[in-house]
């Protein structure tokens, strides 16, 4: 117990401070500004996976390290969509998840945001459209805000997400 | 016993090691029976139209990997399994058959990557298949799932979409109270047609796609894929990319491990070994950044060589941040062994016996927590592992616990290497230019992954493109065990108990 109080207490707090959201990121603007204020800064996010290679996956579970400590900023990961006021899409979306993906989008509540992770959520990467593979995320469900990257860093991710809960700027 | 196949064997080019035995249907299953009798294993089975309907197996062998390669005569297009020799089979000659149309005669007929997204009789990897994309419906198909009846038994469906921040797949949970009678997976939620669009790309492109085959394995799969173009097209690698692909390897698995071991801290009810370990990894990643201009390192390692150097003061940084990060962990690891809560959660969950892992023929990690000490840097080494001197880390309980020990001891042992590594570090070039690559030869790449041992093997086409390419992860082998690990076990158990194997869904599903 005292080995651990001891690391706690000798690395103290390594919180940076969150990113600016960047308008260039959005590609929709759906949600009216009472609604972005509503969900303000207890925002409940479901991750879905949607056929991705599992590389974006890593660089969203590091949004809850000490560094970029998402909860910190009042943001949830929550394990259900009826829970959510955002999905993080990861792709390509592969056919075998279309319906997946669809009945989780239906399952959350409205109003709700939709962000698109990686090269493969906002384009198909280099996965594209195939037999197999339904390509971008924005094929299947309504998308507001697209980051790319392969991966995409925590810091986008993040800027992605705080670009969709906040005001556009016009 | 193996003696008499190898007789009739030639050289693979690529990973060294490897040798090619053309196969009869006659001779097919006896050649398996010979490998499984002399302690060997089955590494992957796969199929290619070639344009005769072809079937190829990889079996790990004590000092050497056999590819058999078995053309169908006629128009046959059904082949003898090897699910009765080898179990771990089953799935791959069910993905064979959706993918290829070529069947196995034994075992287990269900389709296992196809869902209801594209048309059965569609297969994606044989010639004049078209294009189903207008046609293909989305709809949910009803797969046959093996029922347990019994009183007070009943199923809990989990996924595909999961609690977590994990890839897609689906449990199927038969359990009375909250101890689990059985499981069933079912996967393929992730397959995006990898080996069709790799088909027909050119060589000197497809690292690109095959290091997205898994991206926690990115270095594992892009190296693979290069030493077995390379093989085919005689390239010659110079030793100073060969030295960088081994940190790149090496800082991967540190960078996956210490995920690991922070995620199954706090699957075990312990958030300090989350913050702990995630902060950890967060620095590492940080370092690699610096050292290599990229986190995860998917597009470092390219044909001929690697994409770029690092500079000497980059990579010292390096090594003092490895040295730094293995000095914490082995603090922590201390706080993990002591803490009884942590240890009650461990020790026992999951386990998977010796000899089961055995019959399973469980592969890496996972089996090295089980007593099976293969690892492909120490038994078939390619350059610069033949001058490394890894030591392999073992245990034999099979359980969380060692699943757990296993990554610690990996993690130092890693650490060390990259210490190594960037010490002995030879000068020079490092990426080489490409000749062009014989029509029709076929190049394998072996790669000892964080998970375990990665196959990708090349069929070259015409004018430098890629005939037909197919990735192999561990993973294949290792979903099953964690069917049984799970056996006995309760169901809160199950996060932990699954997170401890982390087998990679994209990876299998393709």
């Amino acid at each position: 117990m005292w080995k651990t109080l001891h690391r706690i207490g000798s690395i103290g707090v390594v919180t940076e401070p969150a990113p600016r959201p960047d308008e260039t990121l959005r590609v929709a603007e759906r949600l009216q500004e009472r609604i972005r204020a509503t969900l303000g800064r207890a925002l409940c996010i479901r991750v879905v996976d949607a056929g991705s290679c599992n590389g974006c996956e890593l660089e969203i579970n590091a949004l809850n390290n000490p560094f970029y400590n998402i909860e910190g900023l009042g943001i949830r990961l929550v394990a259900s969509p009826r829970h959510a006021d955002l999905l993080l899409v990861t792709g390509p979306v592969s056919r075998n998840m279309a319906l997946a993906l669809k009945r989780t989008y239906d399952a959350t509540p409205d109003p709700k945001l939709v962000v698109a992770v990686g090269d493969c959520g906002c384009t198909g990467g280099v996965f594209g459209e195939s037999y197999a593979s339904a390509g971008r995320v924005a094929n299947l469900i309504p998308v507001d805000v697209e980051v790319p990257g392969c991966p995409p860093t925590p810091e986008r991710i993040l800027t992605a997400i705080l670009t969709a809960i906040s005001p556009a700027e016009r | 016993m193996l003696r008499r196949w190898l007789a009739d064997s030639s050289p693979l080019p690529g990973a060294p090691g490897v040798q090619h035995v053309a196969a009869a249907p006659e001779t097919w299953q006896s050649l398996a029976q010979d490998v499984a009798a002399s302690g060997g294993l089955l590494l992957a089975l796969w199929a290619e139209w070639r344009p005769a309907p072809t079937v190829l197996a990889a079996f790990l062998c004590e000092r050497n990997v056999i590819v058999a390669e078995l053309a169908l005569p006629g128009d046959r297009t059904s082949y003898p399994g090897l699910a009765g020799i080898f179990p771990c089979a089953t799935r791959m000659q069910r993905a064979a058959a959706d993918l290829c149309g070529i069947h196995a005669e034994d075992g287990d007929t269900r389709p296992w990557l196809r869902h209801a997204a594209w048309p059965a009789d569609y297969r994606p990897l044989a010639p004049r298949q078209g294009d189903p994309r207008p046609a293909a419906p989305v709809v949910a198909d009803d797969y046959a799932f093996v029922r347990v009846a019994g009183d007070g038994v009943h199923e809990i469906p989990v996924g595909p979409v999961h609690a977590g921040i994990i890839e897609p797949g689906h449990f199927r949970f038969s359990v009375v109270g909250e101890k689990v009678l059985k499981l069933e997976e079912r996967l393929g939620y992730a397959h995006k047609g990898i080996e069709q669009r790799l088909a027909g790309m050119p060589l000197a492109d497809g690292h690109r796609v095959a290091a997205r085959v898994s991206g926690d394995s990115a270095v594992a799969y892009s190296w693979a894929y290069c030493q077995a173009v390379e093989g085919i097209a005689g390239a010659r690698v110079p030793s100073r990319a060969e030295w960088l692909r081994a940190l790149a390897l090496e800082s991967e698995r540190i960078a996956n491990h210490l995920g690991d071991l922070g995620a199954l801290g706090n699957d075990a009810g312990f958030a300090f070994g989350l913050a702990q370990f995630s902060r950890l990894k967060e620095l590492w990643l940080r370092a690699l950044d610096a050292a290599f201009g990229q986190r995860y390192l998917l597009d470092f390692i390219v044909p001929g060589g690697v994409a770029r150097d690092a500079a000497h003061d980059r990579l010292d940084a390096l090594v003092e941040r490895a040295r730094g990060v293995a000095a914490e962990a082995a603090e922590l690891r201390a706080i993990y062994d002591e803490h009884a809560g942590v240890r009650d959660r461990f020790v026992g969950a999951g386990t998977v016996a010796p000899d089961l892992a055995v019959r399973l023929g469980v592969l890496g990690l996972a089996g090295r927590a089980s007593g099976r000490d293969h690892d492909l840097r120490v038994d078939l080494p390619c350059t610069p592992y033949t001058a490394l001197d890894v030591r392999k880390q073992a245990r034999t309980e099979g359980d969380v616990a060692a699943r757990v020990a296993v990554r610690f001891d990996e993690l130092a042992e890693s650490a060390r290497l990259v210490t190594t590594i960037v010490a002995r570090l030879p000068a020079g070039e490092c990426r080489a230019a490409m000749g062009p690559a014989p029509a029709g030869a076929l190049g394998i790449g072996l790669v000892e992954g964080w998970r375990g041992p990665v196959m990708v093997t090349v069929r070259a086409a015409s004018d430098s493109l890629i005939e037909r390419c197919h990735p192999h992860d561990p993973s294949w082998q290792n979903w099953p065990a964690l069917e049984h690990a799970i056996i006995g076990n309760i169901v809160p158990d199950f996060p932990l108990i699954n997170k401890s194997f982390n087998l990679s869904y994209s990876g299998h599903d393709l």
